[in-house]
């Protein structure tokens, strides 16, 4: 049995407390998760500032070598894991067992990393606005322009709380690294591979193990995660994101309520923005927040709903080796199911309507695990309850609402895609303190540039500015 | 099992359960008698109980542990609310009366009287713990819940029955339970970093406190802290911990005593409540996998593991069920009571020739709704 133990910086620990991670469709156990308690994290804190002190003695421009190195590993090495060992293949077979994601698009999602890891240094460089990282690592510089800047570091380490269902998050602390700090690693249950497998390739790179602890367990742990770092992430439900969204030392990211809309002078062409539209809902089977759950209109929104569930609407669950699949498979038992019923209970409100209903039954239950089938909603008003849900499915509203009401009306919104030239709904679109990552033009919500921020800058969230001042003679850091 | 057991220990498990059928006839016969009897159950004979009627005599039909089958299943509402009076036995109506509650973060709390009950299981509880450990004469910590519990004068009595003297600090587990479910995370951890930091002002003053009551959580706060101020439990001068809860499992006893304690200090895991009063356990020992093993303090309470869809069935041994609380003191009666937790039934022991539970864990019907290792 494939035993994976806890990882105290660097130091495996087998607990006397194991999960279990199985296929989601033979119920094989695929490995035993060793589980941590609180306290441990807790006291393993003690160490969180030689993470720091120990990447510090890098050069940044060595640790973003030795990402390049990582990424070629992660993608191509067969690399430990717990008392055995990892291909590419079997990380991508493992990781699509256990979170119902189709292979391919676990594959994309490593492609993904792969290029995150390779293109750091234009990362980091875009999200510090060009700053020499130098400076982070001192502490104190000059600019380019003769400006002298301070940033002070604000957490040894970085925890993260990550979650089962969407292995595309995993990008987000990959840049935690090279700037110098630790990370804290909560796995989620369902998914404890990446972290694994992207620290084995981190250490096989050259990243001192001191660097980095993986805590997986219950909720629990997560909570000391949050509690023993002073800066964090979390992924989870929007329950989660009213918890933290108060506590400046958690940066929480929930459902993205992404969406496409349509101004009046380009709505007429719709048609044209059809495939736009279907992979915006479909692509990752609608599991990540950049997914759109939603798109605007102020006419023809029963048509483009009608359009879109005969494309959307006949999609079938397939096999999770199908290079043809495009839906994930909802690992959690009643998960899929208690999905369903909130839809149907939202579907009796007047005005709504299920326009994939004819496309026969969506909620499809398996021996181990369930699918939902992709979901059209047309609503002719923006009131109606189900226009400002996601779901971890294709699952997307057509709703119809005036222009001028639209940004009133759309609530948070992740990534908004605007598809209109009129200058002044853009002019509106850019000032409006809900939207997140804006695109104007025809640019799916799925497209991310990595050079631009995500949910806000981890830089950052991880840095302070601050006034330094200093005589030259006397400065010793 | 039975052909498993040493032929000394199986005549211990049969003495035992003769002295407990002795025992259920004593307390039938207390509860139910017209002189001493309680008047919750007399009235539950009458016919005039409005939340149970009996209708047979058990004076005449109880004749050992199994005839309690008859009572069906005790109902935690029965003690919820009053009038309390109707709990006290005739016998002790005049005597002065304790009452301690349960539960009680939201609604009305379960409530147990008591008149010397408290000061028995205690001092029951105090003949299993180690003198090495628990030197007599040594003086006490007690950190935990107070208020309408009865933990604080249970522990206070056993250190002076040791002949000690106890410290008390107060944490109120409603307080945290409803910060916690408010998401106050932040208000809950400042309460609790409140009660370490008077704990450790009063392990600083010069007590000379050797021993301790805490929970689990309290245990981990409080030995966290010390070594980030460079010092430890050991070098406080404790050497004995008493400590209860459920969330104490093999995992957590490990980490405990390897990193948070060391060398040197005793820790005596219990599982308990107002209603049952002390189910022991030895020391957890890495060469058992710090499994930590209760039994029950019988013959005044007995813990029955049953199954999760029958409660009339026990679970063969090293099988998981709910636990069905039985308890038998003049003061309470409390026959068969589906308590709020789950576990594995253990077979019996030298110490402790009855079953035991292991793995003891909120019961997963109620899992979901509970906040358990609050404080």
């Amino acid at each position: 049995m494939l035993h994976i133990p806890i990882s105290r910086w660097g130091e495996p620990y087998q607990s006397m407390e194991t999960d279990r991670v199985v296929h989601f469709q033979t119920g094989e156990v695929l490995a035993e998760v060793s589980r941590a308690n609180a306290a441990l994290v807790e006291r393993d804190l003690r160490y969180a500032r030689r993470a720091r002190e120990v990447l510090r003695e890098i050069p940044v421009r060595e640790l973003l070598a030795m990402l390049k190195k990582a990424a070629d590993l992660y993608t191509r090495a067969e690399l430990p894991l717990g008392n055995g060992s990892q291909t590419p293949e079997q990380f991508v077979r493992m990781q699509s067992a256990t979170t119902g994601m189709p292979e391919h698009m676990c594959r994309f999602n490593m492609e993904k990393n792969f290029y995150v890891l390779t293109h750091m240094d234009e990362i980091l460089d875009s999200l510090t606005r060009g700053l020499d990282l130098e400076i982070l690592s001192r502490g104190y510089g000059v600019e380019n322009r003769g400006v002298p800047v301070s940033y002070q570091c604000q957490s040894p380490v970085l925890g993260l709380v990550l979650p089962s269902n969407s292995p595309g998050v995993h990008t987000l602390w990959l840049p935690i690294i090279p700037l110098q700090i630790g990370l804290v690693l909560k796995p989620g249950p369902q998914e404890p591979w990446t972290p694994y497998r992207m620290t084995q390739a981190f250490l096989q790179a050259g990243i001192p193990k001191q660097a980095i602890a993986i805590y997986p367990g219950l909720g629990d742990v997560g909570a000391a995660v949050l509690q023993a770092c002073p800066r964090s992430l979390i992924f989870g439900s929007a329950q989660t994101v009213e918890q933290y969204k108060a506590n400046p030392r958690v940066q929480v990211h929930g459902p993205g309520f992404s969406k496409i809309l349509f101004g009046d002078d380009k709505v007429d062409e719709w048609e044209r923005y059809l495939d736009l539209m279907v992979d915006s809902v479909l692509v990752n089977s609608g599991r990540g927040c950049i997914n759109c759950s939603g798109i605007w209109v102020s006419r023809h929104g029963r048509k483009i709903a009608q359009v879109l569930a005969e494309r959307l609407g006949p999609i079938e669950p397939r096999p999770p080796d199908d290079p043809e699949a495009q839906l994930a498979a909802f690992t959690v038992p009643g998960q899929a199911e208690a999905i369903y019923a909130d839809i149907e209970r939202d579907l009796t409100q007047p005005g709504v309507e299920d326009m994939t209903a004819k496309f026969g039954p969506r909620l499809i239950k398996q021996e181990r695990c369930a699918y939902l089938r992709p979901m059209v909603i047309f609503c002719s008003s923006p009131d109606a309850n189900i226009a400002k849900k996601e779901y971890m499915f294709p699952f997307v509203t057509v709703v119809e609402c005036p222009q001028d009401k639209m940004v009133e009306k759309i609530g948070p919104t992740l990534v908004c895609t605007a598809i209109t030239t009129d200058a002044k709904f853009q002019r509106t679109l850019a000032d409006a303190p809900h939207i997140d990552r804006l695109n104007i033009g025809p640019i799916p919500t799925i497209k991310l540039n990595w050079l631009q921020p995500h949910e806000g800058n981890i830089v950052d969230f991880l840095f302070r500015p601050r006034a330094f001042q200093f005589d030259k003679d006397w400065i010793r850091i | 099992m039975t052909a498993l057991l040493s032929s000394t220990l199986q005549e211990r498990v049969a003495t035992a359960r003769a002295q407990l059928d002795a025992h259920v006839r004593e307390i039938i016969n207390w509860h139910f008698s017209p002189e001493t009897g309680t008047p919750f159950w007399l009235d539950a004979v009458a016919g005039t109980n409005p939340h149970f009627k009996l209708n047979f005599d058990p004076r005449q039909e109880v004749h050992g542990f199994a005839d309690l089958k008859k009572f069906g299943f005790f109902e935690d509402d029965w003690l919820r609310g009053g009038p309390v009076r109707r709990w006290v036995p005739l016998a002790y109506q005049n005597r002065p009366i304790y009452v301690f509650e349960t539960g009680g973060t939201t609604g009305i709390p379960k409530t147990r009287i008591n008149i010397e009950d408290f000061r028995i299981d205690y001092e029951q509880f105090s003949e299993t713990l180690p003198d090495e450990y628990f030197p007599k004469g040594a003086n006490w910590l007690m950190l935990g819940p107070s208020g309408p519990r009865r933990l604080r004068l249970a522990v206070e009595h056993l250190c002076q029955y040791r002949g000690g003297i106890c410290f008390c600090i107060d944490l109120d587990p409603r307080w945290v339970v409803k910060c916690l479910k408010r998401g106050w995370v932040d208000v809950a951890k400042a309460y609790m970093e409140h009660c370490i930091e008077q704990a450790l002002t009063i392990l600083e003053a010069g007590h000379d406190i050797k021993c301790m009551f805490t929970t689990p959580k309290l245990l981990e706060a409080l030995a966290l802290e010390l070594e980030k101020r460079g010092t430890s439990l050991r070098q406080m001068g404790i050497t004995g911990i008493f400590c209860g809860g459920t969330e104490m499992t093999p995992q957590w006893m490990r980490f405990t005593i390897e990193e948070l304690l060391g060398p040197g200090i005793y820790i005596a895991p219990t599982y308990g409540n107002t209603l049952m009063g002390l189910a022991v356990a030895p020391m957890p020992r890495p060469e058992e996998n710090y499994k930590i093993t209760y039994y029950a303090p019988q013959p005044r309470a007995v813990i029955e593991v049953v199954d999760f869809d029958d409660y009339n069935r026990i679970v063969d041994y090293g099988q998981e069920g709910r636990v069905l609380l039985t308890t038998l003191t003049k003061e309470f009666f409390m026959p068969r009571f589906p308590e709020r937790d789950e576990g594995v039934r253990e077979p019996p022991c030298e110490r402790f020739p009855w079953d035991g539970i292991s793995g003891v864990k909120p019961f997963r019907g109620f899992a979901a709704t509970t906040t358990v290792g609050v404080y």
